[in-house]
């Protein structure tokens, strides 16, 4: 049986040389956290089922800084390595797997123009088309949905998460990585709605991200809804919770997790 | 020194990170003289059965393959590498593959597919490419088509995905594998050591 799988998010912030992990709240506030490389080796021994990095700068001088990165990474990382941030064709996508990285992840460009989507998953096959959604709950005559935004939080576009989801699926996406703006950096945990809803719309494997801040609250998302993997950024970094911890912990509770 | 067959199918670095990790040499090669060189090939791949063959015809490094396989050097087929070996895909109905073994690629029914991510294998027997292995270890897996090879002796491991499949072959100088070793982490890393080891 498959597992459900844990994936350390390594925001990345190219603006200093060589990159570094940072962490945002609520996609603003930042602290620091370390080397890209450092940190993905040591989750990678840690019990990783995956690393993701997101460039959060997302600028197009920087480009070649993160395929440094993934470069360094891919030599002694050896589980999957997902790279998202301003990728915006199949020649951005290519620079990428070339480096080492098994997936890419697209978010603004995607929306911008959804077949995107299938040219990538025509020449890379679905498995490698990761769909990031950053949602936000809006409240409309007292019922709640989602609206996608793009350029790391900063536009909202009018579009329905649940609705795009559906559509990127169909256009070839392999997956979809789902981030709730409201949650993420609070630690409240992850939203249980939007990722129940999403995980059981969508046969695509979700990955849920945003507002996990203990334990108890990846449990809670395995049990609770369809996602296949959790996504962890703070939490991890500042020591709050081991992987291996986390993963002994899921397994004495009956999730069916690799240790 | 390993040698990794490209043939423009997926990419090939992590594969040779990996082995450049282990100690090991390798070079990527995509013609036919090299290959007729080679004493332990690698043959990766991630794609299409049928663009695959195309490609491996076009390069004219299919025969080459072939030949040396029959030499008996170690081979090793990695994911759509080792779907190449068999007779046929349902993915490209009518190309033949090099059938090295008699049997079929599948694809999966009434699960989602691809299936990506960690699952185990169960190992049949002793074996030299799983030598070291614990029964029920996780490695990586992205695939929606699997082989079914006629001859049963030839699979050393399956894996549950919807029922059990043939995740792992071996007869003699030849091994395949479904999963990813060089995204498998320590235990992918094992397999590929005991592929240098051969």
């Amino acid at each position: 049986m498959l597992t459900r799988r844990i994936i350390p998010c390594l925001d990345c912030d190219l603006g200093i040389k060589g990159g570094r992990v940072v962490k945002g709240i609520k996609f603003k506030k930042i602290r620091y956290a370390g080397l890209p490389w450092e940190l993905a080796e040591r989750y990678y021994k840690e019990g990783a089922d995956e690393i993701v990095f997101l460039d959060i700068t997302a600028s197009y001088e920087k480009r070649a800084t993160m395929i440094e990165i993934v470069e360094k990474t891919c030599q002694r990382v050896f589980i999957p390595i997902t790279v998202g941030g301003g990728i915006k064709n199949i020649e951005d996508a290519q620079k990428l797997f070339k480096a080492g990285a098994d997936k890419i992840s697209i978010n603004t460009a995607a929306i911008q123009r959804p077949k995107l989507v299938q040219e990538l998953s025509k020449a890379f096959g679905s498995q490698a088309v990761v769909v990031a959604i950053d949602a936000k709950r809006r409240y409309k005559k007292g019922r709640c949905w989602f609206e996608c935004s793009i350029y790391g939080g900063r536009k909202f576009t009018g579009v329905d998460a649940i609705f795009w989801a559906k559509k990127a699926a169909k256009l070839g996406a392999g997956e979809i990585l789902l981030t709730s703006m409201d949650r993420d950096g609070t630690k409240q945990g992850f939203d249980l709605e939007l990722n129940k809803k999403t995980s059981e719309a969508i046969s695509i494997p979700v990955i849920a991200s945003g507002g996990v801040g203990e334990k108890r609250h990846f449990l809670e998302v395995f049990k609770k809804t369809k996602v296949n993997a959790a996504l962890a950024a703070g939490t991890l970094h500042f020591n709050k919770i081991s992987i291996p911890e986390l993963k002994k912990y899921l397994k004495s509770k009956g999730i069916n997790v690799r240790v | 020194m390993i040698i990794i067959i490209n043939y423009g199918m997926g990419n090939l670095r992590s594969l040779a990170n990996a082995f450049q990790f282990l100690g090991e040499k390798v070079k990527i090669i995509d013609n036919p003289k090299e290959i007729e060189r080679a004493q332990k090939i690698v043959f990766p791949g991630v794609g299409h059965f049928g663009e695959a063959m195309r490609s491996l015809k076009t390069r004219k490094i299919d025969g080459a393959i072939q030949t040396r396989i029959h030499k008996g050097i170690p081979f090793l087929g990695i994911c759509l590498g080792l779907q190449l070996l068999l007779e046929e895909s349902e993915e490209a109905p009518g190309v033949k593959g090099f059938g090295v073994f008699k049997g079929k690629v599948l694809k999966f029914q009434k699960v989602k597919i691809p299936q990506i991510g960690w699952n185990q294998i169960k190992i049949q027997r002793k074996t030299k490419i799983l030598k070291g292995i614990q029964d029920k270890s996780f490695v990586y897996f992205m695939h929606s088509f699997y082989v079914k090879p006629s001859d049963k002796k030839i699979i050393v491991s399956q894996t549950h995905y919807g029922k059990d499949f043939c995740s792992t072959i071996e007869s003699e100088n030849i091994f395949g594998v479904q999963f990813h070793p060089e995204k498998s982490g320590a235990v992918g890393l094992q397999i590929l050591r005991n592929f240098i080891k051969l």
